[in-house]
C-alpha cells in the first residue's frame, strides 16, 4: 500500500464532496439543516413521558429508619425504581452512565430532621434542618421536571407525615439549578444522536461515488495504474474521514448554538469526536457493500436504505422514543453504541474511562473495523468486474 | 533513439491468448508480437475481441488461455510491474467530470509515482500536445465530448510510458483536434514508444499504423502494413480490405 497513492484518491473525493452539489447536500448542508429543524422544532419540553424513574439513594448518615422508609415510600409509589447505594462514588457513577436517571442524596443529619419533626412538629426551634440533594440525568430532561415534586410528595405524606403542602418542614431540596436542568429540552436528549444520524449518510455517498466511477469506468482506469485496491480503499478512508471531522464540527457548532452545551471536558470532547470518526470508517464499509452488489448508481441509492434505515431508526435520537423492543434491536447496530456514547460524554458527564462509554467505544471500533475490512474484501471482487 | 534501433526489441507480446465468457469464445488464439518503436492497429468490428485484448494486456482480464506479456513482464503474475510501464486510454471516456483536466491528468501522474519536480513540466507538456493546456483550469463537465477524450490520452501519457495502449482514441473529435492527436501519437512513436491502438476509423489506421491486425470473432484474420494489405487485396484502401475480409454484415456489441 502506497500512502502517495491514498492521498491522491483522497484529494479527489474532498474535491468531489464540495463540487458536486448532491453530495455536497447531503453530507454538509443536510446536516446543518436537520440540527436547526430539530433545534427550533424541539427547544422547549415535550415528547414523551416515563412511567417508572429510576433512581438511587445514598444515605449519607447510614441506612436508618427515615432513609430505609423513605425509600420504600418511593418504591411503594409505583412512580419509582429505586436502587440504594452504599457510597456516593458508585451512585454518581451510575447516574453518569444512564443506569440512573436522578440520585437524591440524603445528608448526614436526615435521620436526626425527621426525628426532631415528628417530635416537634409546630416547633420549628426545635428542628435540625437539613437539605436533600438531587442530582438529575441531563440525558433525560423530563426528570428535570418531574422528579423533584414527586418526591416532595412522597417524603412528606410518608416520612414525616404531613397532609398540607402549605407545611413548613426541616427538609429543604437543593434546587434544581444546581445540576443544571434550566433550559433542559427535548433537544438536549436528540442532540447526540444527531451525529450519528449525520453521519449515516455517508453509507450513500460512498456508494454512489463507487458505482458511478465504475459505471464511467474510471474505476476501471485506476485499477490499471500500479495502485492497489487497498491504496483505494484507504483514500476513501482518508477522504471521508476529514468530511466526518468536519461534519462533526459542523452539527457541534450548531447544536452548541442551539443551546446544547455538553458537561465533557477536553477529554470527554475529544473521545467523542474520536468516536463519531471510527463510525465514519463503519459507514465507509457499508458503502463499499451497497457499491458491491449494486449494478448501478441509482440502484446503489436504493440498496443503501437497506444499511441506513435500521441505524437511522435504531441508533440514533429516533431510538429513544420507540419501544422497548426496538430499543434493544438497535443494540445491534453500530450507530446506537455512538449515540449512546455521546449521551453518556457529553450528556450526562461521565468519564471516558466509566464502563459504559468504554463497553460503547469497544463496540464501535470492532464493528466498524469488521464492516470495512468485509466492505474492503467484497470491493476488490468488485472493482475487477 | 533513432526508430530503427529502438524497433530491435518486441514491447509486447501475446501468444495463444484465449478468452471465454461461459460458453462465448471472445478471442481465440490470437497471438501477436509488437515491436517499440511501432504503431499497431488491432483493427475488427464491434466485438471482435479488440477490447478484451486490451483489458487482458492491461491485466484487468484474466486470460482462459495463453500468456501477455509487456516488455517481458507477464501482464498477470508480473501486473504491479508491467502496469508501471503502460499508458491506458480506455474505450471510455473515463474522466472524473468534477475535477479540471489539468487535476485529472495530475492525479494519474500521482498514482504513477511520477516525482513532483517533473510532473507540473510534464503535464503541461501532455496537455499541450493535445491541444488543452488553455482549458486546463475548466472542470471537465464543461468539455466537449473530444475534449473529455483529449484530456483521457493526456492522463495515460503523462508518465511518458513506453507502452501505450489507445482504445478508440479518436472517437468525437473535430479534424483538428484528430490531426493534433495523430501528430502526437507519431512523435511517440519517433520517441521509440510501442502503441497499440484499436480504431474503426481506417483513413486513420492508414495514416497512423506501421502495422495493422484484423480480427474477427477473436481470431485473427490478416496481419500487414497498411499498404502491403492493399497491394495483397488489390483494394483502393484499407476499409475496402476490411470490408472484403469481415463482410458488410452489421455487427453489434462492444
Amino acid at each position: 500500500m502506497k500512502l502517495g497513492h491514498a492521498l491522491a484518491l483522497a484529494k479527489k473525493d474532498w474535491k468531489r464532496v464540495f463540487r458536486e452539489p448532491a453530495f455536497l447536500f447531503l453530507l454538509i448542508l443536510f446536516p446543518i439543516m436537520l440540527t436547526v429543524a430539530f433545534g427550533t422544532s424541539f427547544g422547549a419540553l415535550g415528547g414523551s413521558q416515563t412511567t417508572q424513574f429510576k433512581i438511587g439513594i445514598v444515605a449519607l448518615g447510614g441506612n436508618s429508619s427515615a432513609p430505609s422508609q423513605l425509600s420504600h415510600d418511593l418504591s411503594a409509589s409505583g412512580a419509582f425504581a429505586v436502587t440504594d447505594y452504599a457510597d456516593n462514588r458508585s451512585a454518581q457513577s451510575a447516574l453518569s452512565q444512564g443506569q440512573l436517571q436522578a440520585l437524591i442524596l440524603l445528608p448526614a443529619g436526615f435521620e436526626q430532621s425527621v426525628q426532631s419533626f415528628r417530635a416537634h412538629m409546630s416547633d420549628p426551634r426545635e428542628w435540625t434542618n437539613s437539605t436533600i440533594s438531587i442530582y438529575l440525568d441531563k440525558g433525560s430532561p423530563v426528570t428535570a421536571q418531574v422528579i423533584p415534586p414527586m418526591l416532595v410528595q412522597v417524603l412528606d405524606q410518608g416520612v414525616l407525615g404531613i397532609k398540607s403542602a402549605a407545611q413548613s418542614t426541616p427538609l429543604s431540596i437543593s434546587s434544581p439549578s444546581d445540576v443544571e436542568v434550566q433550559g433542559t429540552s427535548v433537544f438536549q436528549s436528540f442532540a447526540p444522536g444527531l451525529f450519528a444520524f449525520a453521519s449515516i449518510y455517508m453509507i450513500m455517498i460512498v456508494a454512489q461515488s463507487y458505482t458511478t466511477d465504475r459505471e464511467t469506468g474510471v474505476l476501471g482506469r485506476i485499477m490499471v495504474t500500479p495502485t492497489t485496491s487497498a491504496d483505494i480503499v484507504m483514500g476513501s478512508a482518508l477522504s471521508y474521514l476529514v468530511v466526518a471531522l468536519f461534519q462533526a464540527l459542523l452539527v457541534y457548532a450548531c447544536v452548541y448554538a442551539l443551546g446544547y452545551h455538553p458537561d465533557a471536558g477536553m477529554g470527554g470532547l475529544a473521545a467523542g469526536f474520536l468516536i463519531i470518526m471510527v463510525f465514519a470508517l463503519c459507514n465507509i464499509g457499508f458503502g463499499l457493500i451497497t457499491a458491491a452488489v449494486s449494478k448501478s448508481a441509482g440502484a446503489a441509492t436504493g440498496i443503501s436504505f437497506i444499511f441506513l434505515m435500521p441505524q437511522l431508526f435504531l441508533g440514533t435520537f429516533v431510538g429513544s422514543a420507540l419501544s422497548p423492543t426496538a430499543q434493544e434491536a438497535g443494540r445491534f447496530l453500530p450507530a446506537y453504541y455512538v449515540t449512546d456514547a455521546l449521551t453518556s460524554l457529553w450528556t450526562r458527564g461521565a468519564s471516558v474511562t466509566s464502563p459504559v462509554v468504554m463497553t460503547d467505544l469497544v463496540a464501535v471500533v470492532l464493528s466498524s473495523v469488521a464492516i470495512l475490512a468485509v466492505g474492503a474484501l467484497i470491493f476488490r471482487r468488485m472493482a475487477s468486474r | 533513439m533513432q526508430r530503427e534501433e529502438a524497433q530491435a526489441a518486441v514491447a509486447i507480446s501475446i501468444d495463444n491468448l484465449t478468452v471465454e465468457y461461459g460458453p462465448v469464445r471472445a478471442v481465440d488464439g490470437l497471438t501477436l508480437a509488437i515491436p517499440t518503436a511501432e504503431v499497431f492497429g488491432l483493427l475488427g468490428p464491434n466485438g471482435s475481441g479488440k477490447t478484451t485484448t486490451i483489458n487482458c494486456l492491461t491485466g484487468l482480464l484474466r486470460p482462459t488461455k495463453g500468456t501477455v506479456r509487456v516488455l517481458g513482464l507477464d501482464a498477470q503474475s508480473d501486473g504491479q510491474e508491467a502496469r508501471k510501464v503502460l499508458g491506458v486510454s480506455p474505450q471510455e471516456t473515463a474522466v472524473y467530470p468534477y475535477l479540471t483536466g489539468e487535476e485529472n491528468v495530475r492525479l494519474f501522474g500521482e498514482l504513477y509515482s511520477v516525482p513532483k519536480k517533473v510532473l507540473g513540466a510534464r503535464i503541461d507538456y501532455v496537455l499541450e500536445k493535445v491541444g488543452l493546456l488553455d482549458e486546463a483550469k475548466r472542470r471537465v463537465s464543461k468539455y466537449s465530448g473530444g475534449m473529455k477524450r483529449r484530456v483521457s490520452i493526456a492522463m495515460a501519457l503523462v508518465t511518458d510510458p513506453k507502452v501505450v495502449l489507445l482504445d478508440e482514441p479518436t472517437v468525437g473529435m473535430d479534424p483538428q483536434a484528430r490531426r493534433a492527436v495523430w501528430d502526437f501519437i507519431l512523435e511517440l512513436r519517433d520517441e521509440g514508444k510501442a502503441i497499440m491502438l484499436t480504431t474503426h476509423y481506417m483513413e486513420e489506421a492508414e495514416e497512423l499504423c506501421d502495422e495493422v491486425g484484423i480480427i474477427d470473432h477473436g481470431r485473427l484474420i490478416e496481419l500487414g502494413a497498411p499498404g502491403d494489405l492493399r497491394t495483397k487485396y488489390q483494394a483502393r484502401d484499407l476499409e475496402d480490405v476490411f470490408i472484403r475480409l469481415t463482410g458488410r454484415r452489421i455487427r453489434e456489441g462492444a
